[in-house]
């Protein structure tokens, strides 16, 4: 369970997050959803504590963030920041096996071996796993980290925008392989995305963003409603029904 | 606007101070009184004051020009290389030529300058425009390189104490009949005035310049020649000194904004008092003995350099 | 692979010692053996120092056109020893033991590398130009300051001052040596514990954090190594700007991994052949004392210029 209490906060004096308090349930994925600059990456950055809390606390199974070892969080959290601009050059293979880093340190074992292999195998990335990073396409990129952090094996995966440069093909699959994770029951993922219709056909939960505070957290009929998006897009968006399943018609 | 009244009576105010300092004290009441002390005047105290006044001057004109040409706000004649390679030059026409006057020297000077300006902005015109600091880093890279190749050929051919005088300027060694040629560097920056509309055009763009009817490419050469020409003058006379041509146009940018027939002449008289303060300090400090100018300006320009660099966003126009 | 170029690098390396030590040899033996293996010694510490220092700072700043003389850290190393004489005055600073004057220097320098440094990087992993250039005018700054106290010291102090520092390759400090084999091992051993930790530095903040590695204790921890090991080889061959740019460069271009497990070794071992094979070529053959320096720090300052330009910048 992910428990976020009284999260604020400032970059310098304007307020980016203002007392945001939720909480996600074990296993599921809830998708994050807003406008652009509403604050989803800093909300992420903070629960991944690639910045220091101001206020508030976030809790990762009743550990705290901003007190638990930073070795320990991850082996339980990992993040896939929106922008990855990456110093290194290296294959696209060594990336994704620094995702086990955190369970190696160093002196990779058979089963890390494994588990990098299985990564490029589902991610389609064998063919092009010598590659240097810089040396392949966007989408292909953004393969190689979703599947770094995917390597990580952590209980919580938090996604910024991983469905960014990936085609049609490459977008779905994802969504339908996290989808079958969280089934197990064993990984709950926070994505965010800017898709409506994504989140509303895979998420268990929406919570949607709107200037630094908390505008709608429920099920994705909750947000999948003309009203709801009005509020939070300022745009008219038609929903219809598709079988069972909600659409917004957002682009017409 | 401000009052530029108040800055060219501060420059005279610290002239006249600068002509009472010395090894040799003399009062102020009475200097006329004795003949020795007047020659002293007129060999020695007039002209260093003179000389410091020109330079100052025209080392911050001329970095204003570079900027414009180079459109980029970080960088000026001796953190581009254009001094460094004016030193080459002299160098060279001392070892190949020894004992040819100061006017050949000059000239090849302002020849190999001119040489190094163009090699310059070759190079940055193929940078990307997105990263404006990356200009000034290539100059003071290039300019490191040119003084390396000038520090090898001296040290080879034994000219190592030789060099070194127009490696650090100094103005110790300025009397009359040393010194006149920099009345030339007046002449320059009174030429750049004139045109100093077609600069600010230049400096907008290439684009922006054709729009407006200029012929971008001989303003250009223009500029060079007489960068080149005034960076050479002060090099042969009284050496290098670092940071006037690159702080002095900055903080009149500040007061004036990018015009330069509105901001040149603060720039001028600035850069005359800034470097009249840095020898006096130079002169002050340690006395009787003197700390070189170019030492002073070290300090505290680069203390300056770094307040502009943070100071600002990361956009160097 | 790697293993191979390792081999071939360090029989490259065993062939310009033994050239080193025998070229030229006139007179006894046991003189020229204490002689000549001091120096030899004294250039393979450098070589350890400067490559080890320059391959760690490139790792913390997140590039590969970084170096630590490039960010003015050898500069202030010969501000810090001005000033202590400046503070001092020459005689209390000769009366001083050699070591222990290294070591409050070394003490100093590390506080202010620290103090300036951790504020600069913070900053400018955003924005590296900026960074370069903020550290070289740095550099400016501590020469000038250098060599403005120079002028105020007394003309006596000033004297004891060169004496003691403009140490260069061909007039090697040789009492420091011992000190100096004992520092740069210990920095070398606890880097050599961090190998791994550096290859996931070298990913940047966020994802190092990500991975589960104290990023902001470990820069510390490596730039104090840094300081170090610069002021170290400063103090025996006085300042070398390009060299550790063309020697990491080189490891690179060589190893073509990103894994310090092969870096280190490869630049430690590079960094000693270009002065070993250099110094000898140079002093033995050519018969020039002091070129060496001039010689890397052109090339190297090329190769700087080449890398800009090729925007193989990060
Ligand atoms: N480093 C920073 N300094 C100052 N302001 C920042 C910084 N990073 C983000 N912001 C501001 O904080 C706000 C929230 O940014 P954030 O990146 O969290 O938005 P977002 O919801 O992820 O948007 P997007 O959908 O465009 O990714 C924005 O207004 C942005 O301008
Ligand atoms: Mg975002």
């Amino acid at each position: 369970m992910i428990e976020i209490n009284g999260v604020s906060h400032n970059y310098g004096k304007s307020k980016i997050l203002q007392n945001i308090s939720l909480s996600i349930k074990e296993s599921g994925i809830t998708a994050l959803i807003g406008p652009n600059g509403a604050g989803k990456s800093t909300l992420l950055s903070l629960m991944a504590r690639l910045q220091p809390l101001q206020t508030g606390s976030i809790m990762f199974d009743g550990h705290s963030v901003s007190q638990t070892p930073t070795r320990e969080l991850a082996k339980t959290l990992a993040i896939l920041r929106q922008d990855n601009a990456l110093s290194s050059r290296m294959s696209l293979r060594d990336l994704v096996g620094f995702g086990r880093y955190p369970h190696h340190k160093g002196r990779p074992t058979a089963k890390d071996h494994r588990a990098v292999e299985e990564a490029l195998d589902y991610f389609d990335l064998q063919d092009m796993s010598g590659r240097f990073i810089d040396e392949v396409s966007g989408g292909q990129k953004q393969r190689a980290l979703v599947a770094m952090a995917f390597c990580q094996e952590t209980k919580y995966l938090l996604l910024d925008e991983p469905l960014n440069n990936l085609d049609m093909y490459y977008a779905r699959s994802l969504m339908k392989r996290l989808r079958e994770i969280a089934d197990t029951g064993k990984r709950s993922f926070v994505i965010v995305l800017h898709d409506i219709n994504y989140a509303g056909a895979y998420a268990n939960e929406i919570i949607a963003l709107k200037d630094g505070t908390l505008a709608i957290h429920g099920p994705p009929q909750d947000v999948l409603e003309t009203n709801a998006l009005q509020t939070l897009y300022s745009m008219k968006i038609t929903v219809t029904q598709h079988q069972d399943q909600l659409v917004a018609l957002h682009h017409l | 606007m401000k009052n530029i009244g108040v800055a060219i009576v501060a420059l005279f105010a610290l002239s006249c101070f600068s002509l009472f300092v010395g090894v040799k004290e003399i009062a102020i009441s009475d200097w006329w009184q004795s003949p020795q002390n007047i020659d002293l005047f007129f060999i020695s105290r007039i002209p260093r004051t003179l000389a410091v006044i020109l330079t100052g001057a025209s080392l911050a004109v001329s970095g204003a020009v570079m900027q414009m040409l180079a459109r980029n706000s970080f960088v000026e004649p001796s953190s581009v290389g254009t001094a460094q390679s004016a030193a080459l030059g002299i160098l060279l026409v001392t070892l190949l030529y020894p004992g040819s006057p100061l006017i050949v020297k000059m000239i090849v000077a302002s020849v190999t300058a001119m040489i190094g300006m163009a090699v310059f902005l070759a190079m940055i015109s193929r940078l990307p425009v997105t990263s404006p600091l990356l200009v000034p880093l290539v100059g003071l890279i290039f300019s490191g390189i040119v003084e390396a190749l000038t520090i090898f050929i001296a040290f080879q051919t034994e000219m190592l104490q030789f060099q070194g005088t127009w490696m650090s300027g100094e103005f110790s060694g300025i009397l009359r009949g040393r010194y006149e040629l920099l009345w030339l560097c007046g002449v320059l920056a009174i030429l750049t005035y004139v045109v100093a509309d077609q600069f600010t055009i230049i400096g907008m763009g290439k684009d922006a310049s054709i729009n407006l009817g200029l012929n971008y490419k001989q303003v250009v050469i223009v500029g060079l020649f007489i960068l080149a020409l005034s960076t050479s003058l002060v090099v042969v006379t009284v050496g290098m000194i670092p940071f006037v041509g690159l702080v002095v146009p900055n903080i009149a940018r500040r007061l004036m904004g990018d015009n330069l027939r509105a901001s040149l002449p603060w720039v001028a008289v600035l850069g005359a008092l800034l470097v009249l303060m840095c020898d006096l300090i130079g002169r002050l400090v340690h006395f009787p003995y003197e700390i070189p100018v170019g030492t002073v300006l070290g300090v505290i320009g680069s203390f300056v350099f770094l307040y502009l660099l943070y100071a600002r966003p990361a956009h160097a126009r | 692979m790697h293993a191979k170029k390792l081999i071939i690098l360090s029989v490259l390396l065993a062939l310009a010692c033994i050239a080193f030590m025998t070229l030229g040899a006139k007179g006894s033996w046991s003189f020229l053996l204490v002689f000549r293996g001091t120096k030899l010694l004294a250039l393979l510490l450098v070589s350890v120092a400067i490559s080890v220092a320059t391959l760690l700072f490139q790792t913390i700043s997140g590039n590969r056109i970084l170096t630590p003389s490039i960010m003015g850290f050898d500069a202030l190393y010969l501000l810090v020893q001005t000033l202590l004489v400046f503070t001092l005055g020459g005689f209390t600073y000769v009366a001083l033991d050699g070591q222990i004057k290294f070591l409050a220097e070394i003490g100093v320098m590390l506080l202010a590398a620290v103090l300036l440094f951790s504020t600069v990087m913070g900053k400018g992993r955003q924005d590296l130009h900026r960074m370069v250039l903020v550290g070289i005018i740095f550099g400016v700054l501590f020469r000038s300051l250098t060599g403005f106290l120079q002028r105020i010291i007394d003309p006596n102090d000033f004297a004891i001052l060169q004496g003691a520092s403009f140490a260069q390759f061909s007039s090697v400090d040789k009492d420091l040596l011992g000190l100096g084999i004992l520092l740069v091992s210990a920095c070398c051993l606890i880097i050599w514990r961090l190998r791994y930790t550096l290859d996931v530095i070298a990913l940047g903040r966020s994802n190092a954090i990500n991975l589960g590695v104290s990023y902001e204790r470990l820069s510390f921890v490596v730039l104090v190594l840094v300081a170090t090991l610069v002021s170290v080889s400063t103090a025996l061959v006085g300042p070398v700007a390009f060299f550790g740019l063309l020697v990491t460069s080189l490891a690179h271009f060589i190893m073509n991994t990103h894994r310090h497990a092969i870096l280190l070794p490869a630049s430690m071992l590079i960094a000693a052949l270009i002065l070993v094979s250099g110094q000898t070529v140079f002093e033995r053959i050519l018969k020039s004392q002091s070129t060496l320096s001039v010689t890397v720090e052109f090339f190297g300052g090329l190769l700087f210029l080449l890398l800009l330009f090729r925007g193989k910048m990060r």
